[in-house]
């Protein structure tokens, strides 16, 4: 199973193994990762699951769509290699992605 | 001082849909939404987006799901209290009073909160320093345009609310649009609108920058921004204006003793009262071991709720079950002639 790391804004990590086909964001909810809100459960319209992508990761994942980029201008301080968690699904070539949750989400 | 049966607090499907349960059963009820309009995340959210799982409507949207609520409740001629926000409550010899931000007051023996993932409020900047100017050089919404008249404006944001009021200030103010990168989200005509006062010179549009900090003392003279690369840039305003849509909060709700997990209140199965005698929660807000986030969910707990709303309403009558299809004294109440 892929390997998924979080930090948060204290530098604390968390590692989980996180099933093929969940979204990075079901994988922190399942571990109760903090910092995570996720309100809309997925549906793309909160703006809560946001998280900056550890750089060498960002160009490896597959480019958010024009929906997701707008959703991030509504995040809480959003940053070039922010993401919203709920759209980037767990795979094998993502085993390892490291990524940082902000200060709050809201 | 408004007296009624049930004070619900949130008007979302489940919320209208509880108007009708108490309403069949004969009990009033006051419906308070911090929204301008009824419909609750359906309509705030995904006004337009399919739902496919309403039991007997193949297919509807969140607008039309809500147009159908209102009219199913519309004999039951509720108040709406839109654009306010409960407060607190407080128990008074058994009765609770509910107090908005408005300062309107109830007097009712049941609450019903059916406030989904609670009221919708505007995102705010992430800088802590704006907080003292807000209502006064900060603001998140438009109320009254005169405030904005031959002033010196910075509009963040990239969508339309952003956009429109950039086009609407820049007739008579100097207006800078700042936003995190390169494109905008809006209408073509808006889009080349914006386009053409920029190369007017009516609007100074600056991308991709985001806001890093204000200046100190008590009047807001400028706003520093900063793109990717951590170049600066120091913009003259007098107001800010901040456009990142609305987020939900659950508000005052966590404060009023009720037990809580995970931003949802705990509610039992049999009538959905929390542990405050005469306080229900139902829809996307309560949670019981094997809860749904669904819309349907939500029709049922309104429901038994009102079962037992109508037991603390009418203590001295006896509740009876009875059929839409075969009550006369629904039929009433739903006013269908014969």
């Amino acid at each position: 199973m892929p390997k998924i790391t979080y930090i948060d804004q204290k530098g604390i990590s968390q590692t989980f193994n996180v099933e093929n086909g969940l979204t990075v964001m079901e994988g922190a909810v399942q571990n109760n990762v903090p910092g995570i809100d996720a309100d809309c459960g997925g549906s793309m319209a909160c703006a809560t699951c946001h998280v900056y992508v550890e750089e060498s990761w960002f160009d490896k994942l597959p480019v958010p769509e024009d929906a997701e980029k707008d959703m991030i201008d509504m995040a809480y301080d959003p940053k070039k290699n922010s993401r919203l968690s709920c759209q980037i699904i767990v795979s094998d070539e993502i085993d390892g992605l490291t990524v940082t949750t902000p200060e709050k989400q809201t | 001082m408004i007296k009624t049966d049930v004070v619900i607090i949130g008007a979302g499907p489940v919320g209208l849909f509880a108007v009708h349960q108490l309403g069949i059963k004969g009990l009033k009820s006051e419906i308070i939404d911090n929204l301008d309009k009824a419909g609750g995340q359906c309509i705030e959210l995904y006004p337009d987006k399919p739902i496919y799982d309403i039991p007997a409507v193949p297919e509807c949207s969140g607008k039309s799901l809500t147009d159908n609520l209102l009219k199913q409740i519309r004999p039951f001629g509720s108040t709406f209290h839109l654009k306010e926000r409960v407060q607190e409550i407080k128990d008074k010899k058994g009765i609770w009073v509910v107090k908005t931000n408005k300062n309107k007051i109830f007097h009712t023996p049941n609450i019903i909160i059916a406030g989904g993932v609670g009221s919708f409020e505007p995102r705010k900047l992430p800088l802590k320093s704006l907080t003292k100017f807000e209502d006064k050089s900060v603001f998140y919404s438009v109320t009254d345009k005169n405030l904005f008249k031959n002033k010196k404006i910075s509009i963040f944001g990239g969508g339309d609310s952003a956009l429109d009021w950039a086009l609407e200030f820049s007739n008579y103010s100097k207006v800078t649009l700042i936003h995190r990168r390169e494109e905008f989200r809006g209408t073509p005509h808006t889009l080349k609108e914006l386009e053409k006062l920029k190369k007017k010179g009516k609007i100074l549009i600056k991308t991709p920058f985001q806001i890093k900090s204000v200046n100190e003392g008590d009047k807001l003279k400028f706003v520093k921004i900063e793109n990717n690369d951590e170049k600066t840039e120091n913009i003259e305003t007098d107001i800010i204006l901040g456009f990142f849509g609305l987020i939900m909060q659950l508000g005052p709700i966590a404060e009023w003793g009720l037990s809580m997990s995970k931003k949802t209140i705990e509610v039992n199965t049999k009538n959905f009262e929390t542990n405050k005698q005469g306080i229900f929660a139902i829809g996307d807000i309560c949670s019981y071991p094997g809860k749904l986030k669904l819309i349907l969910s939500g029709f049922h707990e309104a429901a038994l709720a009102s079962v037992e709303c109508f037991k603390r309403a009418r203590p001295n009558e006896k509740y009876r079950f009875q059929f839409t299809t075969s009550s006369k004294e629904i039929q009433d109440r739903l006013g269908i002639k014969k």
